[in-house]
């Protein structure tokens, strides 16, 4: 028998096939990108003890009030302001910390009215329970962010060094934290400690009022 | 009236239709690997706060919270903001009992460095997230993250 060539298969409903399917996949997934400000939350303590004094000066209060206004230290600011006046307070070194040694490595004012040490200054934020969200987050994004910006200035200067290529430092120490997070680095942990311990993250949250 | 029809001599083949099946199943399988099924039904109207320091969540040990008013389909709940948990309305005394639930669930080696994430939406007022946060200590999962939306910083 003579080889007859094949028909040619149509093939034009394999893409309407092909599109149903990806519809399907478009409608039921998502794209992964939550993002968010990873916090920690204070353990519950049952023991009851005496709260310990904390000098007025270096504590930086922000209240938001119910109607988003903010107070900072007793006065109304803008948001804008905000991460800039909570730098300055943590900056500023006008005292000695716990250890009795000096913040050399603040550039502050060193005000005798603000804050002592890194080491011993608190933010204090506090809300109220009809205080919209978004306010919240924008107020914790500011002071996360001045924390943020002093950690990245003091990586800068201390191992700009080992990242002459990177845009932020502490960010790029950070990263490469993340990638071998199953080879542990020493070296970089205690680059990080370092960091983090310049500038702890005292940033405390009251709960707001019942009402 | 034969001047027009002079052009349709030389007729074209049909166009071959036959990589566009490819081209369509190359866009399929890119879906499939970079998206995941949504694991649960929005019943709340969910718009996310904005912010510029966010970090990455690892989403292999991270139990979703979600917070807001009832969205237009389920507005027989009524207008205030409610907690959702996977599928359901949670009240807020449910929620210590929702994050062993979920705590349970997840892969033992991650059970210790639990994240919770709070999706919750930015015209709620703050103080039901406080409420969550409470309970949240209660249950002992200590870790937060406030899901956001990347803002791009100037």
């Amino acid at each position: 028998m003579a080889k007859r060539a094949a028909p040619e298969v149509n093939a034009g409903s394999m893409a309407d096939i092909a599109f149903l399917l990806l519809i399907f996949f478009l409608v039921t997934t998502t794209i992964e990108k939550d993002k968010g400000l990873l916090r920690s939350l204070p353990p519950i303590d049952d023991t009851e003890y005496e709260p310990p004094i904390i000098k007025q000066k270096n504590l930086f209060t922000v209240l938001i009030n119910r109607n988003n206004q903010l107070l900072v230290e007793d006065e109304e600011m803008p948001l804008k302001d905000l991460r800039q006046a909570a730098i300055d307070f943590l900056d500023n070194g006008g005292g000695t910390n716990p250890a009795g040694q000096s913040c050399d490595y603040c550039k502050g004012e060193r005000d005798e009215s603000s804050s002592d040490h890194p080491d011993k200054a608190i933010i204090s934020m506090k809300h109220d329970r009809e205080t919209t969200y978004e306010k919240y987050m924008e107020v914790q994004n500011e002071l996360v962010a001045a924390y943020n910006y002093l950690r990245e200035r003091e990586a800068e200067r201390l191992y700009r060094k080992y990242y002459p290529e990177a845009d932020k430092v502490f960010t790029a120490m950070l990263e490469e934290k993340e990638k071998n997070q199953f080879s542990k680095d020493e070296v970089l942990n205690e680059r990080i400690e370092t960091i983090k311990n310049l500038f702890p993250m005292k940033l405390s949250e009251a709960e707001p009022d019942k009402n | 009236m034969s001047k027009f029809r002079k052009k349709d001599k030389g007729e074209l083949p049909a166009i071959s239709t036959a990589s566009l099946p490819d081209i369509v199943f190359m866009l399929l399988f890119f879906f499939m690997v970079a998206t995941v099924m949504r694991d649960s039904t929005l019943m709340i109207e969910n718009q996310l706060p904005s912010a510029d320091q966010v970090e990455k969540l690892k989403k292999d040990r991270t139990i979703f919270i979600y917070a807001g008013k009832p969205s237009e389909q389920y507005k027989q709940f009524g207008k205030e903001p409610r907690i959702q948990y996977n599928d359901a309305f949670i009240t807020v005394e449910d929620v210590q009992s929702s994050i062993y639930q979920g705590i349970s669930e997840m892969n033992e080696e991650l059970q210790s460095k639990v994240v919770v994430a709070l999706k919750v939406d930015k015209n709620t007022n703050a103080g039901i997230v406080s409420d969550i946060k409470q309970e949240l200590r209660k249950a002992n999962a200590l870790k937060v993250m406030y899901i956001a939306n990347t803002k791009i910083e100037e």
